[in-house]
């Protein structure tokens, strides 16, 4: 027993029962307050309240998605919609711009090409959100402030993005192909068009995956923006739907968890790639 | 499709164009000026909403910016700066600031290398078991925080059921809000639960470039599967460490969203009914957004950063010990 790990790299163990328990205890952990979230939005109030707490789902689903679509203090509809807006511009300017860019600094060659690349790299490791004071003055200036203008254009680039298409294709597109399509007399942007970008694809699915969930998720800077307007994000109209002095949890959590179940679904469609990604090195901005 | 083929060098000369000029000019712009279309979005946008405000948060923090009296602007000197030194809600967010996120952190990332090494065996459905820990990572906090203050409350928690279970506060129930350390401690469980799964990530796609050859030489010389994990692959990744270190410093010294969706009222941002778990972020929109005093939080924000780049220093610097000199 003792000596069965010797001349074995971790790798090459196969995993016991024991690693299968110690990895189904970790999965529960890390499932259980998604489903929870949904046990409670089935529930009735008496349910909610039930000691030992009530771990399978009622039937109230619908009555409780039902009354946070319709409360009138809170635009719950209308806030979803945003979040689809917001978080879709946001990936799609990302996805265009960071590829763009990224393209420029692996195959082409231009004066200063090495010092911009290190300014980009510069601006990763800066933590942006420490700026919100002075964003939230530029945005006032630009006359933005609590639109959804505001909220998008923080997001429309990424420097993490820049780097890392810049990696990805300056791997996955051979410098061959560049030049036989110059000499075949294509533009710049042709070659981007007709050749990057089928050669990236896995790259843009991980980078858009990592950028829609971020914009999804953030909440302090489109609290800032759209508090109390008529059109906030998801993120924000839960913050308001849990404020005040008497919250009906079973509904909030209704919201909660239509709010994630668009994740849920990003997750089960590309968490192959979003593993992918984050093992890559792909790192929160 | 003739633009991905690959040529001989002697079919180089392209066939005689028409218009021989406008394409030479064409290709000599495409050539010197597309680079820098090609990279413009990117320094423009970010220049504006990312990097100026940054730069420009300095001079609104020696400035007063009052949102409720537009008259009052003009040179504050570093009126803002005396102002937090002597500013308790400041020392106190920035303990609870400090104390949340060494309760969150440590355990964090010890945590996660577990799991990583559970990971980096041979086992079946591995993608399965990658995708499920990274759950907690694409749920929005600002729902999974709705959970966790229901798993958290007072009466008819589940935290307090189990408490009672073993014995615990069945006569008084536990109050998590109310005291700074069950709050932080709710608070901690709430980063810890988003973060493991990512971080384990990030450790195991390190450790699958460890050579195996190193771990047979260490079984001949008798380091079991525990001393193996402490003195060969937490060394080995030691970057990733640090990496995760800085990253989690980072983020943990920003915290917002956990202590704002714990509170009973998210949108008074007071961390508590004493400010038990206000954080410092919080402070910031607090003195920013409610008391309308952008130039006392932007000095609030250019304090932060200063702490964070000391903190991620100092952790660096440890990490690198632990991880190389034993």
């Amino acid at each position: 027993m003792t000596k069965t790990y010797v001349n074995r790299a971790p790798q090459d163990t196969r995993g016991s029962w024991l690693t299968y328990v110690g990895l189904s205890l970790v999965l529960l952990f890390s499932a259980f307050p998604v489903y929870w979230m949904f046990v409670i939005s089935t529930s009735t109030d008496e349910a909610v309240a039930q000691i030992p707490p009530s771990v399978l789902p009622g039937g109230e689903f619908w009555t409780n998605a039902n009354e946070v679509f319709t409360l009138n203090e809170v635009f719950f509809a209308a806030s979803l919609i945003n979040s689809v807006i917001v978080s879709s511009v946001i990936t799609l300017s990302t996805l265009f711009f960071c590829s763009l860019a990224g393209f420029a600094f692996a195959k082409l060659r231009f004066r200063g090409r090495n010092a911009l690349l290190v300014v980009v790299v510069l601006t990763l490791t800066v933590p942006s959100q420490l700026g919100i004071v002075a964003l939230y003055i530029v945005m006032g200036k630009l006359g933005w402030n609590g639109s959804l203008l505001a909220v998008i254009a923080p997001g429309l680039v990424s420097a993490f993005g820049v780097f890392y298409m810049r990696q990805f294709i300056a791997h996955a597109v051979p410098d061959e192909l560049v030049e036989s399509a110059r000499i075949d007399g294509a533009l710049n942007l042709r070659v981007y068009w007709n050749i990057v970008l089928p050669a990236i694809r896995p790259a843009l699915a991980v980078l858009g995956l990592l950028t829609f969930v971020m914009a999804w998720n953030d909440f302090q800077w489109p609290l800032i923006q759209l508090n109390g307007t008529d059109f906030p994000t998801s993120m924000v109209a839960l913050s308001d739907l849990a404020s005040g002095n008497y919250v009906i949890y079973r509904r909030v959590l209704a919201g909660a968890f239509i709010a994630t179940v668009p994740l849920i679904v990003l997750l089960l469609i590309g968490g192959r790639q979003i593993v992918r990604g984050i093992m890559e090195g792909a790192v929160k901005s | 499709m003739s633009l991905t083929e690959l040529r001989p060098a002697s079919h180089r000369p392209a066939p005689p164009p028409k218009n021989v000029r406008t394409r030479s000019w064409l290709h000599r712009f495409d050539n010197k000026t597309a680079p820098y279309i090609f990279i413009s979005p990117f320094f423009i946008l970010f220049g504006i909403f990312g990097v100026f405000p940054l730069i420009f948060n300095g001079v609104v923090a020696v400035r007063n910016w009052r949102l409720d009296d537009p008259t009052l602007t003009g040179w504050a000197g570093l009126d803002n700066f005396n102002r937090l030194l002597s500013d308790e809600d400041f020392w106190n967010a920035l303990g609870n600031t400090f104390g949340i996120f060494i309760l969150s952190t440590v355990p964090q990332l010890l945590i996660a290398l577990v799991i990583a090494n559970l990971l980096n065996r041979k086992l079946r459905g591995n993608t399965f078991w990658r995708i499920g820990i990274l759950l907690p990572y694409l749920t929005p906090v600002v729902a999974s925080t709705l959970v966790f203050a229901i798993f958290f409350a007072r009466d008819n928690g589940m935290a307090n059921w189990f408490l009672s279970l073993v014995g615990f506060g069945q006569e008084t129930p536990l109050d998590w809000r109310a005291q700074k350390w069950s709050a932080w401690i709710a608070i901690a469980t709430m980063v810890n639960w988003k973060w493991i799964g990512y971080n384990a990530l990030l450790y195991l796609s390190a450790m699958q470039a460890i050579p195996r050859d190193v771990y047979e030489a260490a079984a001949v010389d008798g380091a079991g599967p525990w001393r193996q994990l402490w003195r060969i692959t937490v060394p080995m990744i030691q970057p990733v460490v640090v990496f995760t270190v800085i990253l989690s410093t980072i983020g943990g010294l920003q915290l917002f969203n956990e202590p704002m969706m714990f509170d009973e009222n998210p949108q008074s941002a007071s961390g508590g009914s004493a400010h038990q778990f206000q954080t410092i972020a919080q402070l910031i929109y607090k003195v920013g957004w409610k008391d309308l005093d952008l130039g006392y939080a932007a000095a609030m924000s250019w304090a932060l950063f200063l702490i964070i780049l000391i903190v991620a220093g100092i952790n660096t610097l440890l990490t690198r010990r632990i991880g190389g000199d034993r």
